[in-house]
Formats: structure tokens, C-alpha cells, sequence
């Protein structure tokens, strides 16, 4: 990961669940463009930070020994828009979790609002795809996110 | 308190679980998950909702189900004695019978081409491997 798209997180318990929290701003250069005098978070994004919670909360089960891939969204359903000056709370859960794959639900809410519904099925790149070779270092799970781990893991 | 396996699930009740499954994991309608509608060609299912529809399924029917078990065809292709020229073999055939009793072989093996492993995979043989997994 070199993007890192969500600030920090407030609850983490291995190989269950996570809760991450991000700050949306207008700093965000992207909002400039969308849109034009009326700046809303992209429902793709959304879709980024949720992926982002629950992808690292995949691979810590497997202490990051995978490489964790998202692979399908299963659902996503947006309820209300974000707009800048609001701080979204990310909630992922781990639904299953064989070697190959994983699949997780969750929620993303603003001060209670429920905001967005998004299940996710990620895929274990090395277990998967039989023949391919992908680099031996994890390159996933790269030092520019460990900052995000520190506080959380023991 | 009677549990999913002490009911004898009929076929239909299973073939209607399973087209559940296949119309959540796939988003197509139901009217297109027929028996004999292969996952691949006819509902557009790529390797990764081949996962998927292992997870849902072993919820919906409380089993577990080995990935190799209900679709093994990576096993198959990469093993050597059992292609020749991009068909399976004899022995590649048997070998296809042992592992995939749940498939119907009959069409598959007049031309036992590996591109088309593939079409081994419809709802029925879903339905089947079901039905043979909750007897036991």
C-alpha cells in the first residue's frame, strides 16, 4: 500500500473486526472537481477506505504473511452524501476466511447517519492463481502503512 | 430441535437454495439459473465467484465444502499424465469420474478438450454435489 486512505484506527480485534476512522477535507484535491461549487466524497473511495479497513484486518489473520488483494465487491449500497469537514467511521467484519480467499461485510456511518453498506471478498494472490508468479516481498503490505498498525497490535 | 441435515432436503428445495446462492453471488436473475445453465459460459462466474459461491453455499447448507472437492479443475490441468495435446486421457478421464461424480461427463467426453472443463459446471452438478453431500 503506498496510498494510505484512512487516518487511524479506534478498535482492532484480530481476526474479527475493525473500526477505522477517516477525516474528509477539502484539501482533497480531487473535490475541486467533484463537483464544481458542490464537493462530495466519490462513492469509489468510499469503496477505497472500506477496502483498506478491511483488507489490512484480512491480512493481520494471517499476520500479513499474504498478499491480500481486493478481488470482488459483493454489495455496496450509499445512503447520503459526504462532504468535506465530516469524519466518516469505517466498520469491517471478517464473514470467512479460508487460505485462498476472504470475505468481509461492513458499515460506513458519519456521527450515527449510516452512510454506506459495503461487503467485500478479497483474494490470496499467492494461493490463487495457479502457475503465476508474483515477487517473493510482500508487496502489499509495505512499510508506509505500519504507522496505521502502530497502537493497535501488540 | 430439528436441524438442516436430519430433514431429507428434497432435490427441488435444494436446486431452489442453490439458485438463491448463485443469484446473490452472481447478480443475475432467476430466471436464467436453469439446471442445466453452466456457471461460466451462461451466468459470466470467473474464478473468484468460484469462491464466493463455495462460502455462500457452505452457510446456506451449514456443510463444509473442500474447494478442490467441488470444482478441482486446477488439480487436473496441472498435472501432466492426465493432459495430452490440451485433451484429457484416458487416465485423465477416470481420474475426472473419481473426483467429479456430481458432473454429468457424457457431452465432455466426446471432445475432452481442457478449454472446455468448463462446461462441466452447471447448476445441476452444483445441485448434485449437494444432494450427495448432505446423504452422507
Amino acid at each position: 500500500m503506498r496510498w494510505i486512505w484512512i487516518d487511524k484506527f479506534v478498535e482492532f480485534n484480530s481476526g474479527q473486526s475493525a473500526v477505522a476512522i477517516k477525516n474528509v477535507t477539502l484539501a482533497e484535491e480531487h473535490l475541486h472537481d467533484h463537483f464544481p461549487g458542490f464537493p462530495v466524497m466519490p462513492e469509489c473511495l468510499m469503496i477505497e477506505a472500506m477496502a483498506q479497513t478491511a483488507g489490512i484486518l484480512v491480512g493481520e489473520a494471517k499476520k500479513f504473511q499474504e498478499k491480500v488483494i481486493l478481488a470482488k465487491i459483493k454489495k455496496c449500497v450509499f445512503f447520503d452524501y459526504v462532504k468535506p469537514g465530516d469524519t466518516l467511521k469505517i466498520e469491517a467484519n471478517i464473514e470467512s476466511i479460508a487460505p485462498e480467499a476472504a470475505g468481509t461485510t461492513g458499515k460506513i456511518t458519519r456521527q450515527e447517519q449510516l452512510i454506506a453498506e459495503i461487503d467485500l471478498m478479497f483474494s490470496h494472490i499467492d494461493k490463487n492463481l495457479g502457475g503465476k508468479k508474483f515477487p517473493e516481498e510482500n508487496f502489499v503490505f509495505t512499510d508506509t502503512f505500519k504507522s496505521l498498525m502502530q497502537g493497535i497490535t501488540n | 430441535m430439528l436441524e438442516v441435515k436430519d430433514m431429507a432436503m428434497s432435490r427441488d428445495e435444494i436446486f431452489q437454495k442453490v439458485q438463491e446462492v448463485l443469484v446473490d453471488a452472481l447478480g443475475v436473475d432467476e430466471d436464467e439459473v436453469t439446471a442445466k445453465a453452466t456457471l461460466m459460459a451462461d451466468l459470466g462466474a470467473e474464478s473468484i465467484d468460484f469462491l464466493d459461491i463455495v462460502f455462500r453455499l457452505e452457510k446456506a447448507f451449514a456443510i463444509k465444502i473442500p474447494r478442490e472437492e467441488l470444482f478441482p479443475a486446477e488439480s487436473l490441468m496441472n498435472n501432466p499424465e492426465l493432459i495430452s495435446n490440451g485433451k484429457l486421457t484416458a487416465v485423465g478421464l477416470a481420474e475426472l469420474r473419481t473426483r467429479m461424480p456430481h458432473t454429468d461427463i457424457t457431452e465432455f467426453q466426446k471432445d475432452p478438450s481442457i478449454n472446455k472443463l468448463g462446461s462441466l459446471f452447471t447448476v445441476n452438478a452444483i445441485v448434485n454435489y449437494i444432494d450427495i453431500k448432505l446423504k452422507k
